[in-house]
């Protein structure tokens, strides 16, 4: 059974096509990356896969979970970081991932907040307001609170986006680990090296269709580039 | 184009949005029929009162007050029998007049003996708003006139009269009807004067509450919109129900936290005024049972709740936080517009419109409850209720269902459309 399948996806805003007919599947703990130019398509895929969006036409499916028609099953396998996430800032790391916590299981919400606490990894900052912290650190904090939970799936946007060389490294370090415990993981980036490094699979989408899928060494010898930056360029020209 | 154009034209399109404008636009309209409503009053202000008088006494010092009626007021009512009383009441309400006047026998022996004459008058009272305190003023006006003449009169008769009697020549015995109530030795004017102290605590601590915790449900979906942590909310494995209940809930017990607060001390502040006003409605049955209070509460409640929902409602316009302060504008105005107008206008007397416009304003309840509570309209405050519980429920459900589509992340679809080019990946 595929953690995530895809058929058809069409989302519109207004006039607007923004995702045209878009299909895959993800398989159990498998790493996907969706790659593509800015506009592709790539965000609205995700939110749309995190039942924020209402799906125009097609079929996405979560774990055999409809996403259109029982979203609140779907809510509980997934956990989505939006690129430009925030956390509120009147509340301390430790209290925010408790608050995210309480929205799973009660039983394990101690458990579930030091495994965030862990990932975010800001030491005795944990317990200072989020409004006193830096990019990297708010990033690092949401990074625990969508890996805190141990979802069926992650979806993540630009996980490592505003974080320096070794923060960055120790945050896909983290993704590989979570995708090897059992978490399937669907994420998008515009960094080619990060996507060749955690992707088990990626597929490139453009004008909001996918152009191009396949596991990264393949593609590139199919283009017969040296990295994936090169098959993006070659495909999408 | 030069730069200084620029910048200009650049403003004034990032300024002039939906936002901004139609608040405005609510506020002309309903200043505009608030005007209307005015002008209304203005006019009646200038008419001449519409009264009854009965002369029993029919002598010289009686004509004096008769023609006086006469000549500065619509008189439709004219008898000289003590036993016309009933029928002259019934003909005054009839013509929604304001008094009937009794000229008892031996007012101008009284007089003449250096007692001053008695003159009944039996108020016909419509509402208690202040507003409808003016024809009764023309009738005081008339009373003024009629002590003057006599006065004069009396002094013309004989230089040497008791100078108390020619101050003062009449005392006034009167009853005022209102609302099935007999209050005996009250005018309306001193009726309308200690109601309209004691029942303005509730509008204003209302129209407070609503502009303070409207502003933090409004604010607070511009804050989660601006922190960006709004969508991760909506990922999470929460209902938008509970999401809704959960922010108008808090607002709501923080609301009245502060109406708690306020009512304390605006009720010490209307204490000073009701210790001078002498006289005490209690004693005329208007007071509150602790059914009636339980019935204010709910009203109070529902309409927080219906209020908050409202706000919330207009929240998921807001795109950050200063957009929310634009957005508070039309709320605050709801809030004040039934306080302005149930200070000045009983919701009895108003013209239908009004009454109309002030029963669809969720906001005017609980501020209307009191006042018909005392003259047990209950018909009116559970009506409200009801209708306030029906608004707060649509107005959730159409929250909620914004929340679960795609407008509170996107905005309008032409928005999107832009937003997705530039930002979207």
């Amino acid at each position: 059974m595929p953690t995530v399948e895809v058929k058809n996806l069409v989302k519109n805003f207004g006039t607007t096509k923004a995702v045209k007919g878009i299909s895959f599947t993800i398989t159990e703990g498998e790493i996907f990356g969706l790659i593509g130019p800015n506009g592709a398509g790539k965000t609205t895929a995700l939110r749309v896969m995190s039942t924020l969006l209402q799906i125009n036409s097609g079929e996405v499916k979560i774990m055999e979970y409809d996403v259109k028609k029982q979203p609140g099953e779907v809510r509980k396998l997934i956990s989505y970081l939006p690129e430009d996430a925030g956390a509120y800032k009147n509340l301390t790391g430790r209290a925010y991932l408790r608050f995210i916590a309480n929205f799973f299981n009660e039983k394990n919400t101690q458990k579930m907040v030091e495994k965030g606490i862990e990932i975010a990894d800001l030491g005795e900052r944990i317990d200072d307001k989020v409004d006193t912290y830096s990019k990297g650190m708010k990033r690092r904090l949401l990074v625990g609170r969508a890996l805190m939970t141990d979802p069926k799936l992650a979806i993540l946007d630009e996980p490592t986006s505003g974080l320096d060389v070794i923060n960055a490294q120790e945050i896909r370090k983290i993704i590989k680990d979570t995708a090897r415990k059992g978490t399937t993981v669907l994420l998008s980036s515009h960094n080619m090296l990060e996507v060749e490094y955690l992707c088990n699979r990626i597929a490139l989408i453009d004008e909001g269709k996918i152009v191009e899928e396949g596991k990264p060494q393949v593609l590139m010898e199919k283009y017969n580039a040296n990295n994936i930056e090169e098959v993006f360029t070659r495909v999408v020209k | 184009m030069s730069a200084l154009g620029n910048i200009i034209k650049k403003e004034i399109k990032e300024l002039l949005t939906p936002t901004t404008i139609l608040p405005i636009v609510v506020m002309a309209v309903i200043f505009g029929s608030m005007g209307n409503a005015i002008g209304g009053l203005e006019e009646k202000s200038q008419e001449t009162p519409v009264i009854g008088f009965i002369d029993v006494d029919n002598s010289n010092l009686s004509a004096i007050v008769t023609s006086i009626l006469n000549n500065y007021s619509d008189v439709v009512f004219n008898s000289s029998e003590i036993s016309d009383k009933q029928e002259g009441l019934e003909t005054i309400k009839e013509a929604d007049g304001a008094a009937l006047f009794i000229i008892p026998q031996n007012f101008t022996v009284n007089i003449r003996n250096e007692t001053p004459g008695e003159i009944e008058i039996y108020w016909i009272m419509k509402g208690a708003g202040i507003t409808d305190a003016i024809s009764s003023g023309a009738v005081e006006q008339l009373i003024y006139t009629i002590n003057t003449n006599i006065s004069r009169e009396l002094i013309q008769e004989s230089a040497t009269v008791n100078a108390t009697l020619a101050l003062n020549p009449t005392v006034r015995n009167e009853i005022t009807y209102f609302k099935e109530k007999e209050m005996p030795g009250l005018s309306p004017g001193a009726i309308v004067g200690m109601l309209s102290s004691q029942s303005m605590l509730i509008p204003i601590v209302m129209m407070m509450i609503i502009i303070m915790a409207g502003n933090m449900v409004i604010s607070s979906m511009a804050l989660e919109k601006e922190n960006k942590t709004l969508e991760t909310l909506l990922t999470l494995p929460v209902k938008r129900t509970s999401i809704v209940t959960g922010k108008i809930v808090a607002s709501a017990v923080i609301g009245l936290l502060l109406s708690v607060i306020y009512m304390i001390g605006m009720s010490y502040y209307f204490q000073g005024f009701g210790m001078s006003e002498g006289a005490n409605l209690a004693d005329y049955g208007l007071v509150l049972t602790s059914q009636d209070l339980v019935l204010v509460g709910i009203s109070l409640f529902i309409t927080l709740i219906a209020a908050l929902s409202l706000c919330m409602l207009l929240g998921t316009f807001a795109k950050n936080y200063k957009s929310a302060q634009t957005l508070t504008v039309p709320i605050s105005m709801l809030a004040m517009v039934p306080m302005f107008i149930t200070m000045f206008v009983d919701f009895d007397t108003m013209p239908l419109a009004l009454k109309t416009l002030l029963f669809a304003i969720p906001f005017s309840h609980p501020m209307i409850a009191p006042r018909a509570l005392l003259f047990n309209d209950y018909l009116l405050v559970i009506g409200g209720i009801v209708y306030v519980t029906i608004f707060a429920l649509v107005t959730i459900s159409i929250v909620v269902w914004v929340f679960k589509t795609d407008r509170l992340l996107t905005g309008s679809v032409k928005r999107k459309k832009s937003l997705f080019f530039r930002k979207r990946t």
